[in-house]
């Protein structure tokens, strides 16, 4: 939208982080390459521009890793809490002096608004560092027994949507509970993961206690049913979550899972209008959408759709798409050419369905993976966009008419994962609050995270909690 | 006694509050103990027990499921009573499942006298659980930032339980009753070869407030009622106590086509008192953010 | 007295009665004070750089008012004033013209007189000011004074006792009256006093009935209370423009006044009017800073945009 008031570039500086033009996997303390010598490339979604070449880990890789991880943990568990704390302080210092680096570093390899790297990411991440830090010696009193000991070798799978963030919510609480990870990053975001690993070093982080495996899924097939690993979490989608649980089916491995979801984002008509429409903006643009507990389905009363469609379409057309790095991009690139193209698929099909598709006036940048904001009406429980999960900046709008209804729309899905309620009435907020079947509920705002808050699924988005006291559990034999 | 004809007890299933027979016709015999083998068949004949189907196992499901609303939604403190209700009518049926436990477990009447005591314990010590669960795994997080933050757990939902093979009863009580003290409604699969003490344990549920569809008690062949259960898209979790090592991994694998909690068979001294496992293994955790902000307009600076 | 103002025939009868006015302003959508703050904030970040900045600068310089009110104002205070808004810096004729000066009502006709034939406007604050605390007529009287030496706006103050007491009708009218008063020669700014009003609910129900009364701007404060203009009620009061241009068609400038000192500060305002109320308010006929010691700063990161080097206070004028 041309405005007499252009906002002129502010790119970040790039100058701030150093990629090397090739990293290898991070095992027993070393990078060292993969041991067919296979490697692949990372790039940036926004330009398409290779960052580095990086050593893809196999199946003879995970076994070196496990090993390396199986070897530390005898060390690492008897540590006193008290000094596995503070390796983690170290950690939780170092991401905070290198923040800048590893936000924009996360923003080239991912494609998301340095805004968020920088506002929301990174801060994060420290503060899941620090949390957990202040656990590892006070496992006793967590309410698990006197004395709860640690699983041991911990495999752990994490999505692309978050990279350094989920790496956080995986390695702070294995770390603080006295196991050992190995851990593979998504194979279109796997640098931060290998900075992560120079952290590590940087704290002295004893060797083999953190492993990291840059790899395709083969990798995490691997990983998952490697027969020395005690605790497999992952999260991603919610077929591969199936199949995992399936792989570990007889074993005695811990499992937890966080996977997808379609969250309803509930609109009563007495709502703080202006932050409602806010709300749905964070609930579905935040990180282009490509957030499992983003509020993907927009239900709004009736005697209310026309005035708050309105409020919304007018609040899209402000949204800035570009320039991932420049400080002033709401939107950033869609993280790699299949999830566009999955994003695209999907949004066809509604549109074949008979739903009205409407996105803002978005030039849309020639080179790199870029999706529109788009808002689709007349969409109906029964459309495929509003039961499957899109993972793109694509929000359904449905309308309800009473609180029963909403409910009822609302867990109508196979997911469990967030759902949102706005209204200025305390009591609704609470009945329906009690209500939906869903493991995190926003009310009169949207997707906030934080480390001491619980954070885990329903039903199919997966089982679990990771954050807080809850997110210890998972780490420990109980 | 001896010149008076007993009056023998037909043994029926208990579905969604009440008694059916197997949807399927079909019964199969159930004996006393007679060696550590167990071998059914060579003990003495003690009834005919109903041979559930995988219908019997459908329709336990739609009850269940019809009666999780109510039960989830009822207080805690009314679910502990009705839980102290269900000690409390056992109590005075303390006689009879002396006996059926006697005769199931090949135990004497004292030694089975101490595991009927045990289980009526059991029931009182979930029914005062209901009511405190919450506040020991919920509660309140310090976030950072101007948000009220809450966890609480809540019920799974549908829960499958495969009781215990060898403690046809205190094995059986030690895993229902946390499913439902919490606010589940399950799904009990009993001992296979000693199913009498639970479905006689049905009749007492039923007298004892607790609403229809809460519990539902299927005999017959555990791997035959179990495996649909496993696989049934509207369960939500099962509990695989009484499923061996082979028939748990199937079961296990099953149950991820819709994700279901699993609680895998492990070894457990049912005499021992419980801790909240069984409890948190079937109770989600929900967290509510609201936001808090000032009282007034003057909170906001620049 | 009048009881209708022109904008409320669009929004049907809700100034027909105490009543009807209570409702309509008790049904108008709460504010959840943490995401109003937020998206504030957020709004904040907002990194405006090189081109940008030499148009927001520009264009915030054109928008103050430059504010003198104190007890001590003399003539010569105010002409200085008043040469200081038509040539911020004297350095560079290039520099736009302050939107106004603002004054009490004793000295608008000095004020006329310093900024005569430069298009710079004068206003005046009046009711009362800034409590606001007095009769009507004397209120009135107060507005005649200032619109007879010549005032181009008038800058009154609520109310606020009325309307925390939830005699919403009796703010009403007075403002009508106003209005009235200041006829056609002069535009009125109605001052909320955001702080005293204290709730962002308050804050929107004063917007609403401030414009339906027929207010030309609404403003934020009088400078004399512990909280003034923040980007949170300046974006609510935002919000309150943009729907009620949306509903009746008529547009009403917004005046953010106090505490705005530094160009940091004010270009965030003007990212909140871009990206809230939109482009046809970027214009001093539609937003105004009310401010004294803001300008200065501006004509310091004026200096340094042309120059490159940083300028210092000896570099602009003190007035």
């Amino acid at each position: 939208m041309a405005s007499v008031f252009e906002y002129a570039p502010a790119p970040e500086s790039r100058s701030v982080v150093d990629i090397a033009p090739s990293y290898g996997l991070f095992i027993d303390g070393e990078f060292t390459e993969a041991a067919d010598g296979k490697v692949f490339k990372s790039i940036s979604p926004s330009t398409e521009e290779v960052l580095s070449e990086v050593a893809q880990a196999g199946a003879e890789d995970v076994d070196r890793a496990v090993k390396a991880a199986r070897k530390a943990f005898e060390k690492w568990s008897a540590l006193p809490g008290s000094e596995r704390a503070k390796y983690l302080f170290r950690i939780a210092r170092i991401i905070q002096e290198r923040s800048r680096e590893l936000a924009v570093l996360e923003t080239l390899d991912n494609g998301k608004p340095i805004k968020e790297t920088r506002d929301t990411d990174l801060p994060l991440v420290a503060a899941h560092f620090f949390y957990y830090a202040g656990w590892a010696d006070k496992l006793d009193h967590a309410g698990f027994g006197a004395n709860p000991r640690p699983l041991g070798v911990a495999g752990q799978v994490i999505p692309w949507n978050f990279p350094l963030l989920m790496l956080a919510w995986k390695i702070a609480p294995a770390l603080a509970t006295g196991n050992t990870v190995v851990l593979k990053p998504a194979e279109t975001t796997p640098l931060s993961a290998l900075f992560f690993a120079d952290i590590c070093r940087q704290a002295g982080l004893p060797k083999g206690v953190v492993n990291i495996l840059p790899g395709y899924g083969d990798a995490g097939a691997a990983l998952v049913a490697h027969e020395d690993v005690n605790k497999v979490a992952f999260t991603g989608s919610t077929a591969v979550g199936k199949e995992i649980a399936r792989t570990i089916a007889g074993t005695r491995k811990k499992l937890t899972l966080e996977l997808g979801g379609k969250g309803a984002n509930i609109v009563f008509d007495d709502a703080p209008i202006d932050q409602a429409v806010e709300g749905i903006v964070t609930g579905i643009f935040f990180n282009q959408g490509q957030v499992c507990c983003a509020g993907s389905r927009l239900l709004v009363q009736e005697s209310i759709q026309d005035e708050l469609l309105e409020s919304l379409k007018r609040r899209l057309s402000t949204l800035r798409l570009g320039d991932p790095l420049d400080k002033n991009t709401d939107i950033g690139a869609i993280n790699s050419a299949e999830q566009l193209a999955r994003i695209t698929a999907l949004t066809e099909q509604g549109e074949a369905e008979g739903a009205e598709r409407w996105s803002p006036a978005c030039e849309l940048p020639s080179s790199g993976y870029w999706f529109a904001p788009t808002l689709f009406t007349n969409v109906t429980q029964a459309h495929t966009i509003a039961r499957d999960e899109i993972f793109g900046p694509v929000l359904s709008v449905l309308s309800f008419r009473t609180p029963d209804e909403a409910v009822a729309k609302a867990n109508n899905s196979q997911y469990g994962l967030s759902a949102g309620i706005w209204t200025e009435k305390g009591s609704r907020i609470l009945a329906v609050a009690n209500k939906l079947r869903a493991g995190v509920v926003w009310s009169n705002t949207f997707n906030k995270f934080d480390p001491t808050s619980p954070f885990g699924g329903y039903k199919e988005s997966g089982f679990g909690r990771e954050g807080g006291r809850h997110g210890l559990e998972a780490y420990l034999d109980v | 006694m001896s010149d008076r004809l007993n009056v023998l007890k037909t043994y029926k299933l208990y579905v969604g509050g009440k008694f059916p027979r197997s949807e399927s016709g079909r019964v199969y015999e159930v004996t006393t103990a007679t060696s550590a083998a167990g071998a059914a068949g060579k003990g003495k004949w003690l009834a005919n027990a109903p041979l559930a189907s995988r219908k019997d196992a459908r329709d336990a499901v739609v009850a269940a499921r019809k009666a999780f609303g109510p039960w989830s939604g009822a207080t805690a403190y009314n679910r502990g009573q009705i839980l102290y209700r269900v000690a409390e009518m056992l109590e005075g049926r303390k006689e009879q499942f002396v006996r059926e436990v006697a005769e199931a477990e090949g135990l004497s009447k004292s030694k089975a006298a101490v595991q009927v005591d045990a289980a009526i314990d059991r029931w009182v010590w979930y029914a005062g659980w209901t009511d405190k669960i919450a506040q020991v795994v919920g509660g309140g997080n310090p976030v950072a930032g101007p948000f009220f933050n809450l966890s609480t757990p809540e019920p799974t939902g549908v829960v499958v339980v495969l009781a215990p093979q060898e403690s046809s009863f205190l094995g059986l009580v030690s895993v229902v009753a946390p499913v439902i003290a919490t606010g589940n409604t399950a799904i009990v699969v009993t001992s296979e070869k000693s199913p009498l003490p639970a479905l006689s344990l049905g009749e007492v549920l039923a007298t004892s407030d607790l609403p229809g569809g809460v519990v539902n008690v299927l005999s017959g062949r555990t791997a035959e009622i179990a495996t649909p259960l496993a696989a049934h898209q509207d369960v939500n979790a099962i509990d695989l106590a009484g499923a061996d090592d082979v028939l748990a991994k199937e079961l296990e694998i099953a149950a991820a086509d819709n994700l279901k909690r699993v609680l895998r068979p492990q070894p457990v001294d049912y005499a021992e008192t419980p801790g909240i496992e069984r409890m948190t293994a079937f109770l989600e955790t929900k967290t509510v953010w609201h936001p808090t902000g000032s009282l007034g307009a003057s909170g906001s600076s620049y | 007295m009048p009881t209708t103002a022109p904008a409320a025939h669009a929004l049907g009868d809700v100034t027909a009665s105490d009543s009807t006015l209570r409702r309509f302003l008790h049904g108008l959508p709460g504010v959840d004070t943490v995401g109003l703050e937020a998206r504030a904030a957020s709004l904040g970040t907002r990194s405006i750089k090189t081109t940008a900045k030499a148009y927001a600068i520009d264009l915030a310089i054109s928008m103050v008012d430059l504010t003198t009110l104190e007890g001590a104002d003399t003539p010569g205070k105010v002409r200085a004033l008043g040469a200081k808004a038509v040539h911020p810096d004297p350095t560079d004729r290039t520099t736009p013209t302050a939107a106004a000066v603002c004054v009490y009502p004793d000295m608008v006709a000095t004020a006329k007189e310093a900024v005569a034939g430069s298009g710079v406007k004068v206003a005046s604050v009046a009711t009362a000011f800034p409590a606001g605390r007095a009769a009507l007529d004397v209120k009135l009287a107060d507005v005649r004074d200032a619109v007879a030496a010549g005032a181009d706006e008038v800058d009154m103050v609520i109310d606020r006792g009325a309307f925390l007491a939830g005699n919403y009708m009796k703010v009403y009218d007075e403002i009508v009256a106003v209005k009235e008063t200041c006829g056609t020669s002069a535009r009125l700014k109605v001052i909320f006093e955001t702080g005293e009003l204290s709730t962002y609910d308050n804050i929107r129900r004063a917007s609403w009935l401030g414009m339906l009364a027929g207010a030309d701007f609404i403003k934020t404060s009088t400078g004399k209370v512990a909280v003034n203009a923040t980007p949170a009620n300046t974006l609510l009061m935002l919000e309150a423009v943009r729907d009620f241009r949306a509903q009746t068609g008529v547009q009403v400038g917004v005046k953010p006044a106090g505490g705005i000192r530094t160009s940091k500060d004010a270009i965030k305002f003007l990212v909140l009017v871009n990206e809230t109320a939109g482009e046809d308010w970027l214009d001093n006929h539609w937003f105004r800073f009310g401010a004294s010691s803001l300008l200065n700063d501006l004509l310091m990161q004026r200096q340094k945009l042309a120059t490159g080097r940083y300028s210092g206070p000896d570099y602009v004028t003190v007035d």
